[in-house]
C-alpha cells in the first residue's frame, strides 16, 4: 500500500486569509493523509482501492468484452460504462440499497471525468465496466471514487492517454482550501461552504468539475489552479500504487 | 469475453474423479475450510462492521441501527432486517439492476439463519412499549466472489453483530446520536446461527467450495445449527440426495459449525 502525507505544507499560502483555522488543522493546501492499494479484488480485470482520509472508494474494472444489450453496441467504438454506490453502511444514517438518483447521476459523471482518456476506439460493439462502491464516506467521494477508477482502468490493462486526478477544492467564508471533510462541508460561518470537485487529467486537462455554492470568478480561477497542484500529488500516488502492483508480480 | 462463464465439462470431470480418492485441487480434504480471517471496522460509519475473507472470497458486513414504531403484533418486540447484495463489483457474472434468484435466495437463506435461531434477543431491543423499538440492520455485500458466499455472509454477520455497539438516543429530540456510541452491545444470546454449507459433487460431499467447484457442485444443502440443534434449512439445486446422504450432511454441517463459532471468537477477540 502506498502512503502519502501532503508535502505541500510548506508551499505558501495563496488565500488572502493565511490565519484561517480547518477543524483537523491541516493547511489550506494540505490533503488529508492518503492510502493507495491496487488488485484489491482478485476476480476482477483491475481493480484499485483509494483512501482520502475516513473516505474510502474500492473499484473495479471488467472488460473489454461484448455489450449486452446488444442494440447499445457502437459499432465505431467502445463505450465505458460507470457505476458509483454507496455502501448503505458508509454513513451516518443507513441508505437504502439500490439505485438512487443521486447515484445515477454520480455515474454519469464518473464516467465523464475518464472517458478523455480511455482509447475505445479498437474495440467496436465492447463495453468496460467500472464498478465504484464506497466502504466510508467522510466527503469526497465522487473523487475518491474516480481516483479509484482511474486505478482500477489502468491496472485492467485498458488504453489510457493519460491518468486521471480528482480532488474537491473548498472555499468556507473567504478562503479556498483543498480537500473538504464532512465537517467543513457543513461549515456555516460567513459566507458558508461552497464545494467544488474537478478532475483532472496529468497534462492539466479539466475533465470534470462542479460546483455548489458561491464564488466570484477570480477566486474560481484559483481554484483551478490549486486543483492543478493537488492533482500532481494525487497523480504520483496513483503511479506508485501502480508500480507496486508490478513489482508485486516480479 | 463470453457471456456465460463457467467451469468447463474437462475440468468438472478432473474435479470429481480427484474427489473420489478424497482430494481437491487447492489440496485441502473435502471437510477442510479455506483460512478464515475477520478484519474489524471495516466502516466507522457503521455501529459494528467486519471484512471476511475465506481464501479469495471476500464479503463486507456493517450494522446500522435505526428507532422505529414497533409492529402492531409485537408491540414490546424490536426488528432485525438482514439484507445481503451481489455487487457487480465482485465478480464478472454479477450485473447492475434488480436482483436475481441467485442474490434473492443468498439474501433470504442468510437472514432466515439469523432471525430464526434464537440469536438476538428482541425484547431487548424495545425502548418504549408499542411506541419506540430499534431496528437492527445487518448488511452484506459481496467483494470478491471465489465460491462459498453464502457461509461468508452469515460468518460476516454473526462477527459484525458481535462486536457492533448500541449508539446513543436522545428521547427527547428522538434522535439517535451516532457519533456517540454506547459501550452497550447488542442483546444477543448463546445460540450463535453458523451456517454451514455441504455441497455434492458427484459422489463426493464436501464444505466451503471455491468458485469452480461450486460451479461443478450437484446439490448444497445450508444448515444453520448451533451447539448441534439446527435451526435453519435449505436444499438447494435439481441434484437429489439420498437419506443416507443427507443424514451424513446434518453430522458435517453441524460439527464443522463449531469449529468456525470457535475462530469467529477467536478472530473478534
Amino acid at each position: 500500500m502506498t502512503e502519502f502525507k501532503s508535502s505541500s505544507d510548506n508551499v505558501k499560502e495563496t488565500s488572502s486569509k493565511n490565519s484561517f483555522q480547518r477543524p483537523d488543522g491541516r493547511s489550506v493546501t494540505e490533503m488529508r493523509p492518503v492510502k493507495a492499494k491496487v488488485g484489491v479484488i482478485p476476480c476482477a480485470d483491475g481493480s484499485a482501492m483509494f483512501q482520502s482520509g475516513k473516505t474510502i472508494a474500492i473499484a473495479a474494472v471488467y472488460g473489454p468484452k461484448k455489450m449486452h444489450p446488444q442494440h447499445q453496441q457502437n459499432p465505431r467504438k467502445g463505450q465505458l460504462r460507470c457505476e458509483y454506490n454507496m455502501i448503505s453502511f458508509s454513513v451516518d444514517d443507513r441508505i437504502r440499497p439500490g439505485r438512487n438518483r443521486r447515484a445515477m447521476e454520480i455515474s454519469e459523471i464518473t464516467k465523464w471525468a475518464l472517458e478523455p482518456v480511455v482509447m475505445l476506439e479498437d474495440y467496436p460493439n465492447q463495453v468496460v465496466d467500472v464498478h465504484v462502491n464506497i466502504i466510508q464516506a467522510d466527503a469526497g467521494t465522487r473523487c475518491a471514487g474516480i481516483n479509484a477508477a482511474a486505478m482500477a482502468l489502468a491496472h485492467a490493462g485498458i488504453p489510457m492517454k493519460d491518468m486521471v486526478s480528482s480532488v474537491s477544492i473548498g472555499k468556507l467564508d473567504k478562503t479556498l482550501v483543498v480537500d473538504l471533510t464532512k465537517e467543513e462541508e457543513d461549515f456555516e460561518e460567513g459566507e458558508g461552504p461552497t464545494d467544488i470537485p474537478i478532475s483532472m487529467t496529468t497534462s492539466g486537462k479539466v475533465t470534470h468539475m462542479q460546483l455548489d455554492g458561491k464564488i466570484g470568478v477570480k477566486q474560481l480561477q484559483e481554484s483551478v489552479d490549486m486543483a492543478n497542484v493537488a492533482c500532481k500529488e494525487i497523480y504520483e500516488i496513483q503511479k506508485e500504487a501502480l508500480k507496486k502492483a508490478v513489482e508485486d508480480i516480479k | 469475453m463470453d457471456k456465460v462463464r463457467t467451469t468447463p465439462k474437462t475440468t468438472a470431470n478432473r474435479m470429481k474423479s480427484y474427489l473420489e480418492e478424497g482430494k481437491r485441487f487447492d489440496g485441502r480434504t473435502p471437510e477442510q475450510f479455506r483460512e478464515l480471517t475477520i478484519e474489524k471496522d471495516v466502516s466507522i460509519k457503521a455501529e459494528g462492521s467486519v471484512r471476511v475473507r475465506l481464501g479469495k472470497t471476500e464479503v463486507i458486513v456493517g450494522i446500522k441501527m435505526a428507532t422505529s414504531e414497533p409492529y402492531a403484533d409485537s408491540p414490546t418486540k424490536g426488528n432485525l432486517m438482514v439484507t445481503a447484495e451481489l455487487l457487480p463489483l465482485s465478480s464478472p457474472r454479477y450485473e447492475s439492476g434488480p436482483p436475481k434468484i441467485g442474490a434473492i435466495e443468498w439474501a433470504r437463506v442468510t437472514d432466515r439463519g439469523i432471525r430464526e435461531s434464537g440469536f438476538v434477543d428482541f425484547e431487548k431491543l424495545c425502548i418504549e412499549e408499542g411506541k419506540k423499538v430499534w431496528t437492527v440492520f445487518v448488511d452484506v455485500y459481496s467483494v470478491n466472489d471465489d465460491g462459498n458466499l453464502m457461509d461468508a455472509a452469515t460468518i460476516g454477520a454473526i462477527a459484525a453483530m458481535k462486536i457492533a455497539k448500541v449508539p446513543k438516543y436522545d428521547a427527547e429530540k428522538d434522535k439517535v446520536l451516532y457519533d456517540e456510541l454506547t459501550d452497550e452491545g447488542l442483546p444477543l444470546t448463546d445460540i450463535v446461527p453458523v451456517a454451514v454449507s455441504v455441497h455434492k459433487l458427484g459422489k463426493t460431499l464436501i464444505v466451503d467450495p471455491t468458485r469452480d467447484e461450486e460451479d461443478v457442485s450437484e446439490s448444497r444443502t445450508t444448515i444453520g445449527s448451533s451447539k448441534g440443534v439446527i435451526s435453519s434449512l435449505q436444499k438447494s439445486n435439481s441434484a437429489a440426495l439420498e437419506i443416507e446422504e443427507i443424514k451424513k450432511v446434518f453430522e458435517i454441517s453441524a460439527r464443522i459449525s463449531e469449529e468456525i463459532l470457535d475462530k469467529i471468537e477467536k478472530a473478534i477477540k
